[in-house]
């Protein structure tokens, strides 16, 4: 029979040990990890500016095509610019910005600062905004792909943590997010309109919104609406850096 | 009471390796025992995440299986099912945190299904039923014998899930290489869904129980 002291000093034994084994493969692991998250982010950048790239080239490719990161702030002023691997102004790079810290700043009423990704493929530019938000379960973000007239969308790419499989979490493949491709941020009088995913398609709304808007996901409408919601919280961010562009 | 006679067994003798080979055929955790069908259905749509999957359950198993036989003279019998989850556990993250940091694509493929290995009954079926109560070199085989029994299985299914589902095997488009689809083939989306899984382990099942009469109930 074992006494209860050697069951909790067996049980606390067993506990620091496994304790420390685990903290230690994290730390080891740890830089192997963070690679593959940038690699995945370098990838959905590539891809909302319909860049294909796997995970062996992304490095590459974001090198080659991502000519610009640009971080601006609340009053659309830039701070800091990283071109062609080297800084021109001020230290911060846009790929290291957590953006879910900036509008957490946001949010607060604090001072904060905006990524902007300029991609230059066969002489064209595309301005690329991440996006982050919330979604149902979790998490959502993505990456929005302007063109250089800021107005039309080239493309998107969104991503999640945990929506749900089959309905909320269909905003990550490509016929949702083709959709987007062509519609516009600006109204015809030059108004900032974020694009909306409606609920029942886009057949329901007044003919000169349609270009504003995409159809949303059949049994997915709370995760629709968090990407309405999270495309307006973050391009309306660069409202005032735009109107300075143009 | 054989395992601990102090006799000498060559390491190979026929009741190792009836512990190695058993639970590939006559004792198979899935087509026999039923065990572990979730994830056999859940990572089988290809056969990559099929494979890394059946490696994982296979280093799990076999030093999971391993560490209780070499700790099963001391563990408490009152808390020896914690014991056990907190070395499966342990070893689940480990795996978990390997493939995030060297096979990131798999590792998202199966997302939730590596640290579901936990709740794997095979795992803690053999560790409670034979790692308890036998020695390391034995228990080991035996690990291995069942993680081997549950990968073939799950290798076979995503085979025929990959091939009639995309067309690819191991992601290399086999029937778009053979014209298949110029002459009107068309890939069946149904195999890509996770009750196509269901029935061709039926089928395994099936074949088997027809060759190894042993298997076959009374009436």
């Amino acid at each position: 029979m074992y006494s209860n002291k050697y069951i909790f000093i067996y049980s606390s034994i067993m506990v620091i040990i496994v304790a420390a084994i685990l903290s230690t493969a994290a730390m080891l692991l740890k830089p192997f990890q963070d690679r593959n998250i940038a690699v995945e982010k370098m990838r959905g950048i590539l891809s909302s500016a319909n860049i294909e790239s796997t995970t062996n080239d992304a490095i590459k490719l974001y090198d080659k095509y991502i000519k610009e990161e640009i971080v601006i702030n609340t009053s659309g002023e830039i701070v800091s610019n990283y071109e062609n691997g080297s800084f021109t102004k001020g230290d911060i790079r846009a790929f290291d910005i957590d953006l879910k810290k900036e509008l957490y700043n946001k949010s607060k009423k604090l001072n904060y600062i905006l990524p902007l990704l300029v991609c230059e493929k066969d002489g064209k530019k595309t301005f690329i905004i991440p996006l982050y938000g919330k979604g149902l379960w979790g998490p959502i973000w993505g990456y929005f792909a302007l063109s250089d007239d800021y107005n039309k969308v080239v493309g998107v790419t969104f991503a999640h943590k945990s929506e749900t499989p089959g309905l909320g979490a269909e905003i990550d493949t490509k016929p949702f997010q083709e959709q987007f491709i062509g519609k516009q941020i600006f109204d015809d009088k030059g108004d900032f309109t974020s694009i909306k995913v409606v609920k029942g398609g886009i057949d329901l709304i007044p003919e000169n919104l349609r270009k504003h808007g995409v159809d949303a996901i059949s049994g997915g409408t709370i995760t629709s609406n968090s990407v309405s919601d999270m495309l307006n919280d973050c391009l309306e961010n660069y409202l005032p850096y735009i109107k300075k562009q143009k | 009471m054989n395992s601990e006679k102090n006799e000498r067994e060559p390491l190979f003798s026929f009741k190792n390796r009836k512990l190695l080979l058993n639970p590939l055929n006559k004792d198979n955790p899935i087509t026999v025992q039923v065990l572990g069908i979730c994830s056999a259905l859940a990572v089988t749509a290809k056969l990559e995440p099929a494979f890394v999957m059946a490696l994982s359950v296979i280093a799990v198993l076999a030093i999971s299986n391993v560490i209780i036989s070499l700790l099963r003279n001391g563990i408490p019998p009152r808390i020896r099912i914690i014991v056990q989850l907190v070395v499966i556990a342990s070893l689940v993250i480990l795996v978990d945190q390997f493939l995030k940091a060297f096979v990131f694509d798999v590792s998202k493929q199966l997302s939730v299904f590596v640290g579901l290995i936990i709740t794997n009954c095979i795992i803690m079926g053999r560790l409670e039923a034979f790692a308890m109560s036998n020695k390391p070199w034995p228990a080991f085989l035996d690990g291995m014998g069942n993680a081997f029994g549950y990968g073939w299985i799950l290798i076979v299914v995503a085979f025929f899930r990959e091939l009639l589902g995309s067309g690819t095997i191991w992601g290399y488009p086999v029937f778009d290489k053979l014209g298949l689809y110029d002459v009107g083939y068309k890939n069946n989306g149904f195999m890509i869904l996770p009750p196509m899984a269901l029935i061709i382990v039926g089928i395994i099942i099936w074949i088997q129980r027809s060759r190894n009469k042993d298997l076959i109930e009374e009436k």
